[in-house]
């Protein structure tokens, strides 16, 4: 029986506009089991998105609490917070991902430098990260020799290079065509089955959400039902 | 296609309406350009004060006698016995008594604290005759009285009132000993014997114990008296004097000080503006390329590529400009007439000047800024023009 | 440090950009060190006057001469060790532009109370023994292309010789040089011998420029220079003493506040480059918005995304700002003939770089506030 690794009870979080006070998640409650494959689905403007962004430590709930391991992390700020990210989570986003100024290798190695391994240590570290998404001989290479797939490889790897509990990923393959897509997801799918890495991914597309073991949909805030996949 | 001109203006104005949103590159040329206009013309401004008050001292019919091989006056002796010689000498002057107009003088420093200091300063102590407001016309006593003969009497210029301690009418001062009173105040129409102390000859020459004046002034019939009465007193072999026009001795002791500004002024101009010049550089390639998608825009729908480099050399040159409008008016503001004192190394003493901000100088440095303008817009122009229609427009 | 990859890839981010920004730095800090080595040539002058040392000279002008009476009575006065004396000669050597100071000297003293200048025993022996010889720095033997035994032509601007001629001569018999590396170019005058010279003079005999005093004990010097001073209190030729220091240091100030001035000068240089720069730093944080998000996901905290801006900017101005003094103190050695003194030395250097640290955060400040504060999912969600 696998344990709760993430457990959220009754989450809410509203952002205030002007006047306004616009609730985006309402009395949330969630358990994310260790080794989940976990994909988020809704359409724009269901809080997927701020969900990811709780869980993930990017944000604070207006209310409730998220238990992730044991430790309540809606209860940590600032420095705290980022201190937590950096042991525990690993995120891959659409766009963005990689410093362009940075070869593949320096991008996966960003994590590492706030550790206090040695410079071989992080060097080893971030071989065997490349490796694993298949791109040790693209690690000199800078973001704009790379294809957009081999981008989002080098981004998971980034995200894998520091061993965190989670990995967080918000539209993944959202701007890849479907081959690209295909092949990326396959490595999520890997990372997940092969070495129990705990995924959550949001995802509008029903292609990409096949590839994890649960799915969750959400509308207007609130979970709508739970779907279960093998 | 439309005409050139048309062309042109259609391009600029495209570029103008979105420098507001480029705000702060386009800053960075106006405000470089503003400083490397405004030290310039600050600099340049004190220099041409410094000339003017020098240059400004003296007439063409005027000469002075110094002591043959003397650069000037403190070095200078010329002996009592040849005093009457000199003003005997023909071509000078003569008054409506028949007199000479023509004065021995003495040439001497004194120290006194400047105001609000305790440090010693040069001051310029000159002893002359009676008939000195014969001899210098241009002079005004504006308070007071002239300083009577024999007595420990001074008068001072105007510039020397204001920059020196002490020097107010009814007050005394040491400048040979003590108890010089200062009994009036003159100006020379701001030349440079508004930095002066004057008073009697004889007075001073027996209070310093000198027994000979330094130098002789004399106003000539005409300027064309100059050479006859310079060979009568060169050729006489009983005196080793040297004769010069006034305005050329003065023109002498000024050169090296104003030589030396001027060029302070230019070399700190020309490094500044090299500086200015980089971060124009900076701007408008940044200018350039974040705009090479419409320029090749424009270029792919027919316009020529020179309007598109004329208009982004304008739009340098019209920040350039406005940079260089305001440096020179910020010069102008704060320094024109700023009255500034330093030391004559060739007369070893105090001149006090007037900063003078003249129009050459003003349109001198918006030249400067139109040319770093120029050159700042010239290249990222010319790249803009070379880059491939094609590849600018797939790049966005 | 493990940061470095990263903050130097950032800072050539956009090539032309950094090139530009710091070719304006580089400029504005060799303007910087060749104006403040500008201040310690005029400093210079000061510092080098020996704290033992008064000078005696008219009271109401430098310019005066002081009756060589006066010699006896000084070196009577308790305290004082050793009494020398020098007189303004004028003079020029070909032209007027040729200048150099000349000073008739007492041959057996001056050397003693200026210990700093330094010249062969045979020379100085030579020295003493021919009357109508001279020394001339070597700095000004090099530039005439003089060599010991030559006669150097002097015409006399202030002091003719009996019979009116201005036609001095003197036979080379040494060199001086600056004893201390550091006051090179203090020995580039001229001396000849003050008996020689009063005999051979057509007026002023028994006169001297002023007296060189050097007291036994530093601390007395005050009370010394009053005590001459005292001497000739109601005497027709009433002295002024003050130490050499203080003498050097009233006489510079007489150039006015060059010190304003070169800070005004600098102060309009920095202003503009603050501007270059700033715009620089800002366009540089404008633009990575997101990766700066990216970063603080990874977990970087608030106060390390600062401080990388921080670090960038700290990076580019020091570069940049330490290429510019180095091209400031090459300039510096082609001026120094100009102006002996003119040097980029170790205080100049640490004035640089606080300078460009302070640049560095000023324009820094407001960027890596911006970085500091970014909201991650704001900046994130802003594609």
């Amino acid at each position: 029986m696998a344990e709760t690794l993430i457990a959220l009870d009754r989450i809410s979080k509203h952002y205030v506009r002007g006047k306004e006070k616009i609730e985006v998640l309402h009395e949330l409650s969630l358990g994310i089991e260790q080794g989940d494959f976990l994909a988020l689905m809704g359409p724009s403007g269901s809080g997927k998105t701020t969900l990811l962004n709780l869980i993930g430590g990017l944000d604070q709930p207006s209310a409730g609490t998220i238990t992730v391991s044991g430790q309540r992390i809606d209860t940590l700020s600032g420095g705290r917070l980022a201190q937590w990210r950096a042991r525990n989570v690993g995120f891959v986003f659409q766009f963005y991902n990689l410093l362009p100024v940075l070869t593949a290798a320096q991008n996966v190695e960003l994590p590492l430098l706030l550790t206090n391994l040695s410079k071989s240590e992080r060097a080893r570290r971030v071989q065997i990260a490349l490796t694993v998404v298949g791109l040790e001989d693209r690690a000199k290479h800078k973001p704009s020799e790379l294809s957009g797939g081999q981008a989002q490889r080098v981004a998971i790897a980034r995200a894998l290079v520091a061993d965190p509990t989670l990995l967080v990923c918000d539209e993944p393959t959202g701007d890849l065509d479907r081959k690209t897509a295909d092949e990326v997801l396959g490595l999520l799918q890997t990372l997940n089955r092969e070495h129990g890495k705990t995924l959550i991914m949001v995802t509008h597309d029903p292609r990409a959400a096949e590839y994890a073991r649960h799915q969750l949909h959400m509308d207007k805030g609130r979970l709508i039902e739970a779907g279960a996949q093998a | 296609m439309a005409s050139a001109v048309a062309q042109v203006t259609a391009v600029t104005a495209l570029n103008l309406r979105t420098v507001p949103s480029r705000l702060g590159p386009s800053m960075v040329i106006v405000i470089g350009i503003a400083g490397v206009v405004g030290v310039l013309v600050a600099l340049l401004a004190m220099a041409e004060g410094f000339r003017a008050t020098l240059s400004s001292t003296g007439r063409a019919d005027r000469v002075l006698v110094l002591r043959g091989g003397a650069n000037d006056e403190l070095s200078s002796v010329i002996y009592r016995s040849q005093v009457p010689t000199i003003e005997q000498a023909p071509g000078i002057r003569k008054d409506a008594a028949g007199k000479p107009i023509a004065a021995a003088e003495v040439f001497m420093l004194t120290s006194l604290p400047r105001r609000g200091a305790t440090d010693p300063t040069n001051v310029v102590v000159r002893g002359t005759q009676p008939n000195v407001l014969t001899v210098r016309p241009e002079v005004h006593i504006v308070e007071g009285r002239m300083f009577n003969s024999g007595m420990r009497e001074i008068m001072v210029g105007r510039g020397a009132a204001a920059e020196f301690e002490g020097l107010t009418v009814g007050n005394s001062v040491a400048v040979r000993g003590d108890g010089w009173k200062v009994v009036g105040i003159f100006e020379s129409g701001g030349n440079v014997h508004e930095s002066e102390i004057w008073t009697d000859t004889e007075a001073i020459m027996s209070a310093a114990n000198r027994g000979a004046p330094t130098s002789v002034i004399a106003q000539l019939e005409s300027e064309s008296q100059l050479q006859p009465f310079k060979d009568f007193l060169t050729k006489d072999p009983s005196m080793t004097v040297d004769v010069l026009s006034e305005p050329k001795y003065y023109a002498s002791r000024s050169k090296m000080l104003s030589n030396l500004i001027n060029g302070l002024g230019y070399f700190v101009a020309v490094v500044m503006a090299i500086g200015a010049l980089f971060g124009a550089l900076n701007t408008m390639y940044a200018a350039v390329s974040t705009r090479s998608v419409e320029i090749a825009t424009l270029r792919a729908l027919g316009f020529g590529a020179a309007p598109v480099v004329v208009s982004i050399m304008i739009e340098a040159i019209v920040l350039a400009l406005i940079g260089g409008v305001l440096g020179a008016l910020i010069s102008y503001v704060l320094f024109n007439g700023y009255t500034i004192s330093t030391l004559n190394g060739q007369t070893f003493s105090q001149v006090a000047f007037d900063f003078r901000v003249t129009p050459s100088l003003l349109i001198q440095g918006v030249v400067w800024a139109a040319v770093i303008g120029l050159f700042g817009g010239l290249f990222p122009a010319l790249r803009a023009a070379r880059m491939p229609v094609a590849e600018a427009l797939r790049a966005g | 440090m493990k940061f470095f990859p990263l903050l130097w890839a950032t800072l050539w981010r956009r090539k032309p950009r950094t090139i530009f920004t710091m070719l304006s730095i580089v400029v504005a800090f060799l303007l910087f060190g060749l104006l403040q080595a500008v201040n310690v040539a005029f400093s210079q002058g000061v510092e080098m006057s020996g704290a033992d040392r008064l000078i005696t000279h008219g009271k109401y002008s430098f310019t005066e001469i002081l009756p060589y009476g006066h010699y006896q009575q000084i070196r009577s006065v308790p305290g004082v060790d050793k009494v020398s004396h020098a007189t303004w000669f004028g003079g020029r050597y070909q032209s007027e532009a040729n200048f150099f100071p000349i000073m008739p000297i007492d041959q057996d003293t001056y050397y003693d109370v200026y210990p700093e200048f330094v010249v062969a025993d045979d020379q100085v022996a030579a020295f003493k023994r021919e009357r109508t010889s001279c020394i001339v720095g070597r700095g000004l033997m090099e530039k005439f292309g003089w060599k010991i035994g030559d006669t150097i032509p002097i015409q006399a601007t202030i002091w003719p010789k009996k019979g009116g001629s201005n036609a001095w001569e003197f036979q080379l018999v040494g060199v001086m040089d600056a004893r201390d590396e550091t006051m090179k170019g203090q020995e580039n005058f001229m001396v000849f011998r003050w008996d020689y010279f009063d005999e051979a003079r057509a007026f002023g005999q028994g006169t001297v420029g002023w007296y060189n005093v050097k007291v036994a004990n530093p601390a007395d010097a005050e009370t010394v220079g009053r005590s001459i001073d005292k001497l000739f209190a109601n005497s027709p030729k009433e002295t002024l003493t003050e130490t050499d220091k203080a003498f050097n240091a009233a006489f510079l100030k007489q150039f006015g506040d060059i010190q304003f001035l070169i800070a005004s000068i600098i102060g309009a240089s920095f202003f503009s480059l603050i501007i270059i720069t700033g715009n620089t730093m800002m366009q540089s944080v404008r633009e990575r918005v997101p990766e700066l998000a990216v970063l603080k996901t990874i977990g970087f905290r608030d106060g390390g995304v600062l401080a990388l801006v921080l670090a960038e900017s700290a990076l580019l101005c020091l570069i940049a700002a330490v290429i510019g003094v180095l091209l400031s103190t090459f300039a510096s050695g082609f001026l120094k003939p100009f102006l002996p003194g003119l040097e980029v030395n170790a205080n100049v250097w640490m004035l640089a770089l606080g300078a460009a640290l302070g640049l560095a955060l000023l324009v820094g400040a407001i960027p890596s506030l911006r970085a500091m504060r970014l909201n991650i999912v704001n900046a994130l969600s802003g594609h």
